[in-house]
This record gives structure tokens, sequence and C-alpha cells, in this order.
């Protein structure tokens, strides 16, 4: 067996003998996640869903496709179960129904939004939501399904718009026919994104469509807070083996000075992975949350601990003492955890804010975990295990050339 | 009989300061050699270079065969590290440890279980080797920090000061296996700053001050370095002074050194039976009350104060 992973091994052992640090892995944000539940409703009743019939109202002031489409989504049946749409004229009305806490959200369609969308006017009025603070997971959904349809349309007017670029640049359209060709196209993008934001199945076999377990938000949110404090706590122990005298003793066995950093690297990892499987997996067996599709969630559990990681042994590599990183990482833990999502939705930060939750594994995890558990398939992941991958080799690069140059390995 | 480590001209700097300054010595296979010195005199900077874990500034050594420089891996095989500290896994069981440790050395399987098994008794714990280190004494967990070192069965075994902060009984324990290993053939680079470890285990002994080594050979060339030369020790009382007697003995005639510690004062002298009235005298007539007066032959403290004018653990 490779010494790197024989180091990583030992390290994950350790870790699972330290009964402090078990309780901030393992008990606490399995805990948080029952408390939560709890709060949630989600273990009251007979209903495994655990949020349904979320109250939504719609303000359509569009005359367009646009606005009519996110009209239908909302009201369609896949979403019946969830959502509990009312359509008003009244912005003023919408809102009060927020102030009164009758509704999780309310969607405000401006006047001339599908036009200035298909005509890509420089300044295009963009949809108001209007999220009820009182209900953060509810108003987390609706905002979710929100920015799905959003997100569909654009890229479904981006493509357009290269492909009709393209058709004029090689001289089979006129400029003429190329509005005309952009107009259709937009609004055929517009009549087909309503059942591209369908709630999915997790089988084909005639089950009913698949319900929002609040759950798949819950559970790896704190677990993903708390692995935060595993990974830091798993970097601390670089610098505390080389207090402890263990980490020259390694360097003066027959072992190369990378493998020894692989190892340790390697053993934050695996710590990580270990704690947010067992979450994941007790969740599962004890509260019935159904995941989604294994392989995709397997993939998701690594790369979110690896994306961890990464942060781990960036802090082991910058700071100064094992008492250093353990500051840091409970700061780190808690700002990733409000900024990623794992104290509930993000609906309460500025918004200036939001792209810095992009630099936390939370964020992206929380992302993947929410998608899988309506149903998304691996592919459909893609990007959040991207990101977290990417974040990965970034941090570690960084965290192996600081360890060089300091010489701690 | 053939050198197993051969150092030339060691140097190790930290940026103004040099830490080890131009260290060269021998160690011949079988042999138990002791780096005397005190506290901060550069043996662990040393051993610490040998053992690869920093490169040198300058210089080289080769240990069986292999420069330390070029070929640290190859020498790194063959050496055994027994570190000051309890360089330990406490959570894990000296059996863990020992198994964790022998496969950084590339023991696996029915060689590494057999190895641990011989361990384990060689440092009297097997029948304790299923509890966590942390839950033994600090005599049985210098114990383990030195099996570590022993698995492989390494030509040339470090051990870097083993007996600081440890009961008497386990200080016995560990000088006797030192002497153990060394009848099985295993050479030792011993390091201490207690003079009677080193006069009880060395065939030869190199005596290192300010980076340098200022003496080394075995005890009787280093002994005959002082000459003729005798020892008196002048005991004194609690409530007196010993460095004032130092400055008051170290002018008188026939003195070469003198050198206080704790209640006693040791004078180095031509002849102990011409010094010992002027030197009784003298600290009678500055008010010193001596309690006790030793000769003694030169020993190993003897030839550290001679050179530094200093005792070992000053």
């Amino acid at each position: 067996m490779p010494k790197s992973l024989l180091i990583a091994l030992k390290d994950l052992t350790l870790a699972f003998r330290d009964v402090g640090g078990l309780l901030l892995m393992l008990l606490a944000p399995f805990a948080l996640t029952v408390g939560i539940g709890l709060v949630t409703g989600r273990f009251s009743g007979d209903s495994s869903t655990g949020l349904s019939q979320i109250p939504v109202v719609l303000v359509n002031n569009d005359d367009g496709d646009l606005g009519r489409v996110l009209v239908e989504t909302f009201a369609s049946a896949d979403l019946a179960d969830l959502l509990e749409p009312k359509t008003v004229t009244d912005e003023a009305a919408a809102r009060a129904a927020i102030d009164a806490d009758e509704a999780a959200a309310a969607v405000i369609v401006p006047a001339g939004f599908s036009t200035a969308i298909f005509e890509a006017v420089a300044d295009a009025p963009s949809i108001e939501l209007v999220l009820n603070p009182e209900r953060p997971v509810s108003a987390g959904v609706v905002q979710s399904i929100v920015e799905s349809l959003l997100s569909r349309i654009e890229v479904g007017r981006v493509s357009g718009q290269v492909a009709v670029e393209q058709l004029l640049q090689t001289g089979r359209i006129t400029p003429d026919q190329a509005e005309a060709i952009g107009r259709e196209f937009g609004e055929q993008q517009a009549g087909t994104a309503g059942s591209a934001i369908t709630i999915r199945r997790v089988d084909v076999s005639g089950r009913a469509a698949e319900a929002f377990d609040v759950l798949t938000i819950i559970a790896p949110g704190f677990a993903l807070m708390f692995l935060m404090f595993t990974v830091t706590n798993a970097g601390r122990t670089i610098i505390q083996e080389r207090l402890n005298g263990t980490l020259p003793r390694l360097l003066a066995a027959p072992i190369g000075a990378g493998e020894v950093l692989g190892g340790k690297l390697l053993g934050i990892f695996l710590i990580g992975v270990a704690q947010v499987a067992i979450l994941i997996l007790a969740n599962g067996a004890l509260f019935g949350v159904d995941w989604g599709e294994p392989v995709a969630v397997i993939a998701l559990v690594l790369a979110s601990a690896a994306g961890a990681a990464g942060w781990g042994a960036l802090l082991a590599a910058l700071a100064q003492s094992p008492a250093q990183i353990s500051g840091l990482g409970s700061a780190l833990m808690l700002i990733f955890g409000i900024l990623g999502g794992s104290l509930g939705n993000q609906i309460a930060l500025p918004d200036m804010l939001l792209p810095v939750a992009w630099l936390t594994p939370n964020y992206w995890g929380i992302q993947g975990f929410a998608a899988l558990g309506t149903g998304a398939s691996l592919a459909e992941i893609a990007p959040d295990l991207g990101a977290l991958l990417a974040m990965a080799a970034a941090l570690f690069g960084v965290a192996i050339v600081a360890f060089r140059r300091r010489g701690l390995v | 009989m053939k050198n197993i480590l051969v150092a030339r001209d060691l140097r190790k700097t930290y940026g103004e300061n040099e830490a080890v300054k131009g260290v060269s010595f021998e160690i011949k296979a079988g042999e138990i050699f002791s780096l005397l010195g005190p506290n901060g005199a550069g043996k662990t900077t040393t051993i610490s270079m040998l053992s690869g874990l920093i490169a040198p500034t300058a210089g080289d050594a080769d240990i069986a065969g292999h420069s330390i420089v070029r070929d640290s891996l190859r020498v790194r095989e063959r050496i055994g590290v027994v570190p000051q500290e309890i360089a330990l896994y406490d959570d894990l069981t000296a059996r863990e440890n020992l198994t964790f440790w022998g496969q950084m050395y590339g023991l696996s399987g029915g060689r590494l279980k057999t190895r641990i098994a011989a361990v384990l008794e060689q440092i009297g714990l097997s029948d304790r080797a299923n509890e966590r280190i942390k839950t033994y004494s600090g005599g049985m967990k210098r114990r383990v920090n030195i099996g570590v070192g022993l698995l492989h069965e390494p030509q040339l075994l470090f051990m870097d000061e083993p007996t600081v902060g440890i009961d008497p009984q386990s200080r016995r324990a560990i000088l006797d296996t030192v002497k153990a290993l060394n009848t099985q053939g295993m050479a030792v680079l011993y390091t201490t700053h207690y003079m009677e470890e080193a006069a009880e285990l060395s065939d030869r002994v190199g005596i290192i001050d300010h980076g340098k080594m200022i003496a080394l050979g075995t005890q009787r060339e280093l002994a005959q370095q002082i000459g003729g030369r005798e020892t008196l020790s002048l005991h004194i009382g609690d409530d007196q002074n010993s460095q004032a007697l130092a400055e008051v003995v170290r002018g008188l005639p026939g003195v070469d050194q003198a050198s206080a510690m704790d209640h006693t004062v040791s004078v180095i002298v031509a002849s102990a039976a011409e010094a010992l009235a002027p030197v009784v005298g003298a600290a009678s007539a500055n008010g010193f009350r001596i309690r006790g007066v030793e000769v003694t032959e030169p020993d190993l403290e003897s030839v550290f104060l001679h050179l530094t004018g200093r005792a070992l653990r000053d």
C-alpha cells in the first residue's frame, strides 16, 4: 500500500478516536438537522415530503410569452403538491401578503419583460422576487424555481443570438430576416421553457412526481458547515504533528517529503468524505431522505469533501499555530455557513455578497444536494461538481506551494 | 574496523547564526559514539543533518557508503532515529504505533509482525502492547519511542538525548537497552549532556561546544588531554555563593580552571596535594565555609571544564 495512503488512513483512525472531535463532526450537525427538521414540520404528520403547498403570490404585468410561461410553470401539475400559487394584479396586495406572512414569496413580472428580453434591450426590467424572511426555506424553493426558469430562458436567448449571428455572417440570411428569426426563436424558447423546469422524477416506473424534501437542503447544509470544522481540524494536525515531533520523524523515514504532504492532504480529504457520507447515510436511514441517484450522490460527497479539504489545507499552510487554525477554522465554518446557505437561504445577504458565496463549498454542495433531491441526474449537477473540484484543485495547489515555501514539509 | 559514518566539515547556518561550525568525525561499525555537550551546543542540529531532516549548509557525510546530501533516501533506509521528544501518536496503541512506523520503513506482512513482536519483547512492553500510548508513563513512552527506531534493524541508530526528563529506573532501562543493542552489532550515535551516560556507554566521545567539536577520542585519550591534572570538588553550604568562590580560587597558583554548579565548585589543578591547602585557605579567608572536599581522577566533566572553562551543565 502506498505510504501516503497509510498516512491518510492513520489520520482517519485518529480522527475517529477523538471523542470531542466526533461530537462536532457528527453529533452536532445531526442534532441541528433534527432540530430544524422539527421546526419546519418535517417530522410531523404522516407526510414524508416536509415542504408542501408553499403559498406563492404571482403578479404578471407582462403581456408577452415569458410572463405567461412563468405563471403556467408555477401552476403546472408537477408543482401542484409543492406550490400553492395565487395570481393577483396588484403589486401592493402581493407585498401585503408577504408582510402578513400569508405567502412565502411574491414573484412580480414587470410590464414589457418579454419584449425587452427578446429584443435584448440594454436596461431590461428585472423580475422582482419578494421573499418572506419568516419562511427562508420555502422562499428559497421559490427563488430556485424562478432562477432556474430565467436561466433556461437566458441560455436559449444567447444560443439563439449566436446562431442568428452565424447565419448572418455566412450570408445565409439578410439583416431583415435575422430580426424575424431571432424573435421567432426566442418565442419558441419561451414556449418550451416551462417544461424544462418541472420537478423531476427519480425513476420512470410511473411513480408520483418526486416531492421536495426540506431535509435535502438542511441535512447537507449542516453537514457541509461542520465539514469545514472537520477539515480545518484535520489540517491542524499538520502543524500539530510538526510540534509533536511525529512529522520530523516521518521526514527522517525513507519516504519523500511529497509523499508525506500528499498523505496528510489525502487524510484531510478522507476524513471529510467519511463525515459527510456518514451524515448522508444516517439521514437517509433514519428519516427516509431520498438523496437521489446514488452515483451522483457519491460524486457530490467526494467533490464537496475535496472542496472543503482544500480550504482546510490552505488554512494549515498559512496559519502559524494549531490555536490559530482552530480559531480561523471556527470563523470560516460560520462565515461559510452563512454565505453558503448552510444556515438558511442567503436571502438576507446583500446582493454584493452573493458572489462571495461561490467561494464556499457549502454553496455548491447544497445546490447539488437540493437538485439531486428533486431528481436531478449526475450530468445536471456537473456545474456544482466542476466548481467544487476546481475549488479543490486551486486551494490544494496554493497550499502545497505555501507548505513548500515555509519549509513545513 | 570499517566506518559506518564519516562526517566531513558539516556546517549549518540559520541567518546570522552558525549553529554547527564545521564538525568532522567518524563512527566505526558496531561502536557507541557519544556526542557530549551542553544544551545548545549543536548536538541536535548535527544529528538532524545526519538523519536527513535538515540539509547541511556545507559539508557532507557518508553513512553506510551513501552521501546524506546526494543520497538521502538510501541513508534514511539504513539509519534508525530516536528523537529527543516522544514522537508517537497518543491515540494509537503501542502496537499500532509500531505497525505504522514499521510500514513507513518499508516493513509489511510477516516480517512486520515478527519485528513488532521482537521489539515489544526488547522494550519490555509485550503485555501492554494493545494499550493506547496516552495511558503510558513517561518512561514507557520513551521505550516505545526507542522501539520505533529499532523496527527495521538499522545499521546505525541515532539517539538524541533519550533520557531527558525521565525517572532513574527508566533511564537505567534505556542505558541497558543501548548496551544490548551494541552487543548485537548495532552502531549507536548517542547525544547527551550527561557526562555519566557518555562515560558509561561510549567507546569514543566527541565533545561539542558552540557548534564546534573541541575534543574527540576514547575517554582515556580525552583524559590525557588535560595531562596529569586532578579535580578538586569543593562542597559548600546552601547559603553560600559557589560562583563567587570559583572566582576566588580561579587566580590561585596551580589552579587551571574553576567552575561552579549548584553548591559545588570544581577546580582543575596540576597537583591536588599541592593545591589543596592554598585553595581551602583562600576560601576560608574570603568567608566561605567548606563542608567537604573530594579529589577525583580526570573525567569527561574535567575535560570539558579544562577545554571551555565551564561546567557541562552551566
